[in-house]
């Protein structure tokens, strides 16, 4: 005997099993953390484990049975705190994947452009440092930029300075470091789509009568756009919410977000508050995805 | 239709009339003058020197790697001469930019921009000349005609098909009104059907407009039915320059002669020769022929005589009258075309000769069959001394 296998049937399974498969990771891994995260931002804090009340109360009557409230949201209001490392975690990074575009476009053109032996010689170049632990590349930043930072001694022997220069724990310091993490980010997908360009098109416009700078506004630019916006996202994003720069090279006044975060959660044990924190911070992360989506769906209209 | 723009001249507004190549009194419009590109160590175009005339659908024809594109390049403005000029309408344009030549280009790939409508991509040259909008708005509409495409103005490139894109193409390229239009392969990427008709309506188009077309393609029958003139192009340098006619009738040599068509070559020592006339034996037979050659060559030396398939006369009788019969043969192939059929023939030293004839009797039986014993003949003025 041998069995017969019903070939439609174990097609249509394994169509399933491929489906399923994306949709039951975000569940698992996104969905349902963020579900918790919600509650715990609708809970009250409690010096206990774990430190938050419950949604749902058991034991009282059956219209008071959830215990939700809007403190954490309104407390986010009303101290001006978390108002200012918003804005400035929004700054921040919206100035860094400024910088990184300005950098990243260049460089993922030039990389597009040179001919193969090399071309791969300069995307490992590109994403070589991945290879060393992000941390210590920030605290070599540390060494480079400190007072008695190879920079500031370098200036001074030279004579160009006669006190070392305030690097480290600034702003700029904070910028740096981003933009030096987060550029390769920014070129990969630019390269990706700078690649795939035909460089008749470039010709083309040129012979109808577009200068040099016409064309890259006319043609390249437009045609990179899928590229720019998958750059910019993938710098924004984990931009916004960066800790580790901003602590290790920002000053006190360089207070993001991520910091913030930290604080309410492993400083202050407020953990409904920092949820309610993230829950936010989350929001302003989905919008721009969101305005993505629109650029994206609006040629096929 | 479109006006006619520039009304100066005698063939404004039409393709060249006559064979003004042939007058040296006429100015030439496109001027090459010992224009060379090399890369490196190596030549793409070597020293080439040639005159266009107005309205003119002149076609460089070559193969792969035989320079035309570097040539083409070069009269857009993509490449930069290593040496020589190019004069268009007497003015050196040999280092002007891309943008400001009075050229446009219709790219192989056709090149039509993805993202713009089928309107904006044709509006593109105007706008960059910076005219009023509702200027552009006419010209646009009047182009859109032209190509037969008002209906698709404003579809996107990829909803178009492969020869609707390339009427986008066309469109764009002679909306600046240009005075010379560049094709590279402009029929390369059409189905056969397509590329018959659409090479009609280039002809057409060309008539109607009066702009001079410079064409570049490595089929010699795109080359032979568009063209006033032909360049047969290998590396880097010019073979021939002719009308079709006289590239295909009396090619200069045996790389010519195979390029366009099919042609029999036949050994042969020269018996006499005065510079009108040649007389040769064939090798294989014993016939001398006669044939119109302007050089002299020295009696005893080696030459070769080719002969088209369509104007070698097949027969089971000996041919009468002024026909040389050249040698005679056993039909061991052919292949019946309805309108022609062709013949393999052994001749009696065992070279293969290909005959085209014309079906003129309509018959369901073959004329000739396998095996038949057949006379082959030409009459002198259709062979021609092949050198190289």
């Amino acid at each position: 005997m041998t069995m017969v296998v019903n070939p439609g049937k174990r097609d249509r399974l394994w169509r399933s099993v491929v489906i399923a498969t994306p949709y039951l990771w975000l569940l698992l891994f996104f969905l349902v953390p963020f579900a918790i995260v919600l509650k715990i931002s609708f809970a009250d804090p409690l010096v206990a484990q774990p430190p938050f009340t419950a949604f749902f109360d058991w034991s009282a009557d059956a219209g008071k049975r959830v215990l939700a409230t809007l403190d954490n949201y309104r407390f986010l209001l009303e101290d001006k705190l978390y108002l200012v490392s918003y804005l400035k975690s929004i700054k921040i990074a919206l100035i860094s994947t400024g910088l990184c575009l300005l950098l990243g476009f260049p460089m993922a053109y030039a990389i597009a452009l040179t001919p193969y032996p090399w071309r791969n010689l300069l995307l490992l170049l590109v994403i070589l440092p991945f290879w060393t632990s992000f941390l210590l590349r920030v605290y070599a930043w540390m060494v480079m930029l400190g007072k008695q930072g190879l920079i500031n001694n370098l200036l001074l022997s030279v004579g160009v300075i006669d006190e070392p220069l305030q690097m480290l724990y600034t702003d700029g310091a904070v910028y740096l470091g981003i933009v030096y993490t987060y550029v390769p980010f920014m070129i990969l997908p630019l390269y990706a789509t700078l690649e795939k360009l035909d460089l008749d098109l470039h010709e083309a416009a040129a012979d109808l009568g577009a200068r040099p700078l016409q064309v890259f506004r006319d043609v390249t630019l437009p045609l990179a756009m899928p590229g720019i916006i998958a750059g910019c996202l993938l710098v924004f994003i984990p931009a916004l919410g960066e800790y580790v720069i901003p602590a290790l090279l920002g000053g006190l006044d360089s207070l993001m977000i991520g910091r913030t975060l930290y604080d309410e959660f492993f400083v202050n044990r407020d953990w409904p508050l920092a949820s309610a924190v993230a829950v936010v911070l989350l929001l302003i992360l989905i919008l721009p995805i969101m305005l993505f989506q629109r650029l994206q769906q609006e040629p096929e209209a | 239709m479109t006006e006619t723009s520039g009304g100066n001249s005698a063939n404004a507004g039409g393709a060249c009339s006559g064979s003004p190549w042939k007058d040296p009194s006429q100015q030439p419009f496109i001027e090459l003058q010992s224009l060379s590109k090399r890369f490196g160590q190596f030549s793409a175009v070597d020293d080439i020197s040639l005159k266009i005339y107005r309205g003119e659908l002149f076609t460089i024809l070559g193969g792969s790697g035989c320079g035309k594109s570097t040539l083409l390049r070069m009269l857009a403005g993509f490449e930069k001469p290593s040496a020589g000029r190019i004069l268009i309408d007497g003015v050196d344009i040999t280092s002007s930019p891309p943008y400001e030549r009075p050229v446009n280009m219709m790219f192989q790939s056709y090149a039509v921009f993805p993202h713009m409508t089928v309107e904006q991509n044709i509006a593109y040259g105007l706008k960059k000349e910076k005219l009023p909008r509702d200027e552009v708005a006419r010209r646009v509409e009047e182009m859109l005609q032209l190509v037969q495409l008002p209906q698709l103005a404003k579809r996107k490139p990829n909803q178009l098909s492969g020869g609707q894109s390339q009427r986008v193409a066309l469109a764009r390229a002679l909306i600046k009104r240009p005075k010379v239009l560049l094709l590279d392969e402009p029929l390369a990427a059409l189905d056969k059907k397509l590329r018959e008709q659409t090479q009609f309506e280039l002809m057409n188009l060309q008539d109607q407009l009066g702009i001079t077309f410079v064409v570049v393609t490595h089929d010699q029958e795109e080359a032979m039915t568009l063209a006033t003139r032909i360049a047969v192009m290998d590396a880097g340098k010019f073979v021939q320059i002719g009308t079709p006619s006289e590239v295909y009738e009396f090619p200069r040599n045996r790389f010519i002669a195979d390029f366009f068509g099919k042609i029999n070559v036949f050994e042969a020592t020269v018996v006499a020769s005065d510079g009108q006339y040649l007389t040769a034996r064939l090798d294989d037979s014993d016939t001398e022929i006669k044939t119109r050659h302007e050089q002299s060559l020295a009696p005893g030396s080696r030459c070769s005589i080719g002969v088209r398939p369509e104007k070698l006369l097949i027969s089971t009788e000996a041919p009468a009258g002024e026909a040389y019969t050249v040698t005679r043969g056993v039909v061991e192939d052919l292949a019946y075309y309805g309108n022609r059929s062709l013949y393999r023939v052994r001749s009696q030293n065992g070279a293969v000769i290909q005959v085209s004839a014309q079906n003129y009797q309509r018959s369901a039986e073959l004329l000739l069959e396998w095996d038949d014993e057949v006379f082959l003949s030409w009459e002198s003025g259709c062979s021609v001394v092949l050198t190289e």
